[in-house]
């Protein structure tokens, strides 16, 4: 490696967040950049393109009142990286991973590039244990998993942040070992991040949380970097002081838009919505460093937050997203008109590592029936509601109202829980609660031995019909 | 001579100096001799796709040119490895580099140093032809690993040795001195030869019943299962892989998630081999490039998979390959096609996307090998991710055009939970016509008329259900409703199987006709019995929904005295209550 620090005077070209610069032959692809202007602070960049003429080079700050004439570029031969210690524990640093609490930068134990490096898959582990959230819409249908990565799909003024927060409070690993939060603010306004600050601070997780806070004020494009710092302290955390990680990133809507940013000023080829071919590779490096490592102690498990433009579950980022994620967490703004809380639609939610980390042993022998048959007679209720949308209640034959009640109460009884964490058994009985409504026989997705065993209290045969629909199996 | 970097632009470089280098030559690149592939040419520049992450690398790094195209090492040692998407043997990387993937290791395919037991098949003097076998030996208690002449090679034979060898060493030695070793390399670009293709007639099983029964491919086929996220692509590539009928699966990772292939690996080895009984891992080849991983390796994945499935078509066996998901493969070739400033086609796609898809499945098929004995078969089946779940995209529909099968992934099945979530109305088979005389010969004479009369039924409930959206349950006709329990019926009790329970898991086709036998021999009775005068309640109280929605469950050896029994009780249950 040049450690030679080299000095650029030859800026060529400002356009929006990139500088071109020439006759910087011996630049590194992926190299930072200080960017100095007479009687200005410095700014950082990154060597994102290199060819004989020039370097493209994206800056991490406001590109405002730069002038190319009076501008010189060093390279100083490095990549991106993050010093890192066990102390960035009860600490909160800027999008690059400056400290912005007033105290002195962190003694590092080592300095790791922050793209990090994937893990090989044949030395990841298979996630298996549960993480009970005490939210019964989590843990009883979309059960998360240590090492998953599970979004929530929110959309604008729906209310990801409390359900966050919620988790972060009341999140339990069973065993009582080290646990951490990891938090990444990308772009949102300070109220949302003063908002969760304050929930850390309330719930004591202060001393076990590392804040990146990148503001909406913040440069946009410091955005690309702040979820890489935010996982790569994550990495360090869980797998050389081996604590469990819980990273959240919020809102991953404006990381994408700050990438649609610089590929438009680079004048790639935009894809869908403008959005980069290559956003899903891109999205994948982040979303792809969770997981567990065979013989190492810790874990790292995500909880990105995304807003979905418009509500739009197909819009570009909800959709990348979900064919990465291990499932998704989808708010529903019905429910949250309804005053649901947590408004979780649970049909296009789920959780595809629920199976890893349920059943005899780590939750309850009847956990995937049961839910598959409340999935079920769900997703019935949700039919008959939409039919009743349009005959009407009295154009409905008494098995439908049977659905329709049971809709009702799903909502009511199961998935609005307030602020309160329940235990996963509470949440089990529950849902056996609510299938009291139903005979014996209807329950054709859970087996006769179970049914006797947990169908208990109460007893009482409902009035509801026999026959059943769209009774489902285990999720993708 | 080598070559020097004049620009860098993600994972495609531009190197100067390279013009003794042909197109799709590999190169190294820079110091750390990162692994890429000449691209295009123009002039005194040569672009690179670079299989390795590029950040660091500077301008005026050296380029070498290897001088061979992108190839692959096939030869014993196959079975069970998990390659990288250039063939990578990752534990060997582990064992190199640690948790992490390093830039810039190389290891070879095949191990160097294992000894395999070589059992020939010929003899000195023998005169051998290309694609004859000269050996076995024995990779797994399940497969025999026949040794080949290698293509484009024949002579006389001067020494054999048989015994312990390493697949580097000579086991046959020809009169011209050429030694021939277990190990072969092909380029992978480049399907490998046969003699003649064969008619698709013989099905592809895959022990799922709305597959095999409804929308079955031939044995050489070809078939692609698009569907939005969560509505169970990878589950269902994993349980062909688990149970279909083949003797070697090849599972492409590509551009995937790494915590589900972290599944693959800790389960196959623990699952068995429904056909032998040996650990599902025996006969399973997996190459996988998880989405993190470096994109230009990812493009070449789908190729150095294909590449190992036609090796062991040409031994004479049937193999299976899975590709999950020939989206990302698209999206790496896009990717790629944009750093290179090529015109973009349809949504950013490359012009040549549909060429490169159609020549990709095109090396499916069932064929004579080159050496002439026997018969083997690659059947291709790619997962498709479509944007938004719409069909109408270009990978979908340019992979539609060149595949024999469309089997659609429903999201709204998803959401209820009904698994497989094949859509029977959009999916469909090219291949149905041409297995029938199978399905009619092997599982039973009347299985192409229970098929139809299934998804009559099935296309008749659909229009059904329209009205009773409108109008509601109650007001609709008795024989109607008969209509729509009876497809609730079929829906429930066979259409859904799931992929988790033991024996429901996969099902033979002996099986699958039992069950539809009595299936549509309830709607029958039913309906007659109703037109009958038996009222609707009274055929809906005598249960016998429950025993039909757990036929599933039971194991394909009781079938027939099951099934009989039911069919009989289906019969006697209806007639008292037309007699009463």
């Amino acid at each position: 490696m040049d450690l030679v620090t080299r000095i650029s005077r030859s800026t060529t070209a400002i356009a929006g967040p990139l500088l071109f610069v020439e006759g910087a032959r011996r630049a590194r692809l992926g190299e930072i950049v200080r960017i100095r202007l007479e009687g200005e602070q410095e700014r950082r960049g990154q060597v994102i393109e290199l060819s004989e003429t020039h370097a493209v080079i994206q800056v991490l700050e406001e590109t405002q009142g730069i002038c190319p004439a009076r501008t010189e570029v060093i390279f100083a031969g490095e990549v991106a990286t993050l010093p890192v210690s066990r102390q960035m524990l009860g600490r909160t640093f800027n999008g690059i991973g400056q400290p912005l609490d007033g105290l002195p930068p962190v003694i590092p134990e080592t300095t790791l590039p922050i793209t990090g490096s994937a893990i090989n898959i044949v030395r990841r582990e298979k996630p298996s244990e549960f993480i009970q959230t005490g939210v019964s819409a989590i843990d009883g249908l979309n059960t998360l998993v240590r090492g998953q990565k599970l979004p929530i799909f929110s959309g604008a003024g729906l209310p990801a942040h409390s359900l966050a927060a919620q988790i972060v409070r009341q999140a339990q690993v069973r065993g009582g070992e080290p646990f951490c939060v990891v938090f990444a603010a990308i772009g949102i306004p300070f109220r949302e991040a003063d908002y969760y600050l304050k929930v850390f601070e309330g719930s004591g997780t202060q001393d076990r949380t590392v804040v990146f806070l990148n503001l909406a004020d913040d440069p946009t494009i410091e955005r690309l970097m702040t979820p890489r710092c935010a996982l790569t302290a994550a990495e360090f955390l869980a797998f050389t002081h081996g604590m469990h990680v819980l990273v959240i990133l919020t809102d991953m809507t404006h990381y994408c838009e700050a990438l649609r940013e610089v590929a438009l000023a680079r004048e790639e080829i935009p894809g869908r919505r403008g959005y980069p071919g290559y956003m899903y590779t891109d999205l994948a490096s982040l979303y792809e460093r969770a997981g567990k490592i065979h013989g190492r102690q810790g874990s790292i498990t995500q909880l990105p937050i995304l807003t979905m433009p418009d509500d739009d579950i197909t819009h570009p980022i909800p959709d990348l997203t979900g064919y990465i994620t291990e499932g998704q967490v989808v708010l529903s703004r019905e429910l949250d008109r309804k005053g649901i809380f947590p408004p979780v639609d649970v049909l296009p939610s789920l959780s595809r590592l629920m199976n890893l980390g349920i059943g005899e042993g780590r939750t309850r022998e009847d956990h995937r029936a049961l839910a598959d048959q409340l999935y079920a007679f769900y997703a019935r209720g949700r039919d008959v509601r939409r039919m009743e949308a349009i005959v009407g209640e009295g154009g409905l034959g008494a098995e439908e109202r049977v659905f329709l009640t049971f809709a009702d109460r799903f909502e009511a009884e199961f998935l609005r829980q307030g602020s309160g964490g329940r235990p996963i058994e509470e949440t089990l009985a529950i849902g056996w609660r609510l299938l009291r409504a139903f005979p014996v026989e209807a329950l054709t997705r859970i087996k006769r031995s179970l049914i006797e065993r947990y169908r208990t209290e109460g007893g009482g045969d409902g009035a509801g019909p026999r026959h059943t629909d769209g009774a489902p199996e285990h999720p993708g | 001579m080598d070559g020097r970097i004049v620009k860098i632009s993600g994972p495609a470089v531009v190197a100067n100096g390279l013009e003794e280098a042909g197109l799709n030559e590999v190169v190294r690149v820079g110091h750390e001799r990162l692994m890429g592939e000449i691209i295009r040419i123009r002039g005194a520049l040569a672009t690179l796709q670079v299989y390795e992450e590029t950040t660091g690398l500077a301008l005026g790094e050296p380029v070498v040119s290897t001088g061979e195209p992108l190839t692959v090492e096939l030869g014993p040692g196959l079975l069970g490895q998990i390659f990288d998407g250039i063939q990578r043997p990752l534990p060997a990387l582990a064992a190199l580099a640690g948790d992490f993937l390093r830039r810039g290791i190389a290891h070879p395919a095949l191990d160097r140093q294992k000894r395999w037991r070589f059992e020939p098949k010929v003899a000195t003097g023998d005169r051998l032809t290309e694609g004859q076998i000269i050996g076995v030996v024995r990779e797994t208690a399940g497969l025999a690993h026949r040794i080949l002449v290698p293509p484009g090679v024949s002579g006389t034979i001067r020494e054999v040795k048989p015994g312990e060898a390493a697949v580097t060493d000579p086991v046959v030695v020809l009169e011209d001195g050429r030694q021939l070793s277990m190990l072969q390399r092909w380029p992978v670009r480049r399907r490998r030869p046969f003699r003649r293709r064969l008619t698709p007639e013989l099905p592809f099983l895959t022990g799922q019943r709305v597959l095999d029964c409804f929308f079955p491919i031939a044995a050489g086929g070809t078939a692609i299962i698009p569907g939005g996220f969560g509505t169970g692509k990878t589950v269902l590539e994993q349980t062909l892989a688990k149970f279909a009928a083949a003797d070697v699966i090849v599972f492409v990772g590509c551009g995937e998630r790494g915590n589900e292939m972290s599944e693959v690996l800790s389960d196959f080895p623990h699952l068995e081999d429904p056909r032998t009984g040996a650990p599902l891992m025996d006969r399973t080849v997996l190459v996988v490039n998880t989405s993190n991983m470096p994109v230009a390796a990812r493009e070449a994945s789908i190729y150095t998979g294909i590449t190992i499935a036609e090796y062991f078509r040409d031994m004479g066996y049937h193999v299976a390959l899975t590709v999950d998901s020939t989206s990302r493969w698209a999206e790496a070739l896009r990717e790629v096609s944009s750093r290179l400033e090529e015109m973009p086609g349809e949504e950013g796609y490359p012009t040549y996307l549909a060429t490169r898809l159609g020549q990709f499945y095109e090396r499916a098929g069932r064929v004579v090998p080159l050496g002439g004995d026997g018969e083997g078969a690659v059947t291709v089946v790619g997962a498709v991710s479509p944007p938004g779940g719409d069909f109408s995209e270009p990978v979908t529909q340019a992979s539609l055009r060149v595949t024999g099968a469309l089997w659609a992934l429903s999201t709204d099945l998803a959401y209820r939970r009904h698994f497989p979530a094949i859509d029977w109305a959009q999916s469909f088979t090219l291949y149905a016509e041409r297995l029938q005389e199978w399905f009619a010969r092997e599982a039973g004479a009347e299985w192409v008329a229970l098929r139809e009369e299934a998804m009559r039924l099935l296309q008749r409930e659909r229009e059904l259900q329209e009205i009773v959206q409108l109008v509601g349950l109650e007001a609709i006709q008795d024989q109607e409703r008969i209509v729509i329990e009876s497809a609730r019926l079929l829906r429930e009790g066979f259409l859904r199987q799931s992929a988790f329970h033991e024996v429901d898991a996969s099902c033979p086709p002996g099986k699958a006709l039992w069950m539809l036998r009595l299936l549509l021999h309830f709607s029958w009775s039913a309906a007659r019995s109703l037109s009958e005068g038996v009222s609707l309640a009274a055929i809906l109280e005598t249960r016998l929904d429950e025993r039909l929605l757990r036929l599933g469950e039971v194991p394909p050896g009781e079938m027939e005295t099951i099934g009989s029994a039911l069919m009989t009780e289906i019969d006697e249950t209806l007639k008292r209550l037309r007699g009463s």
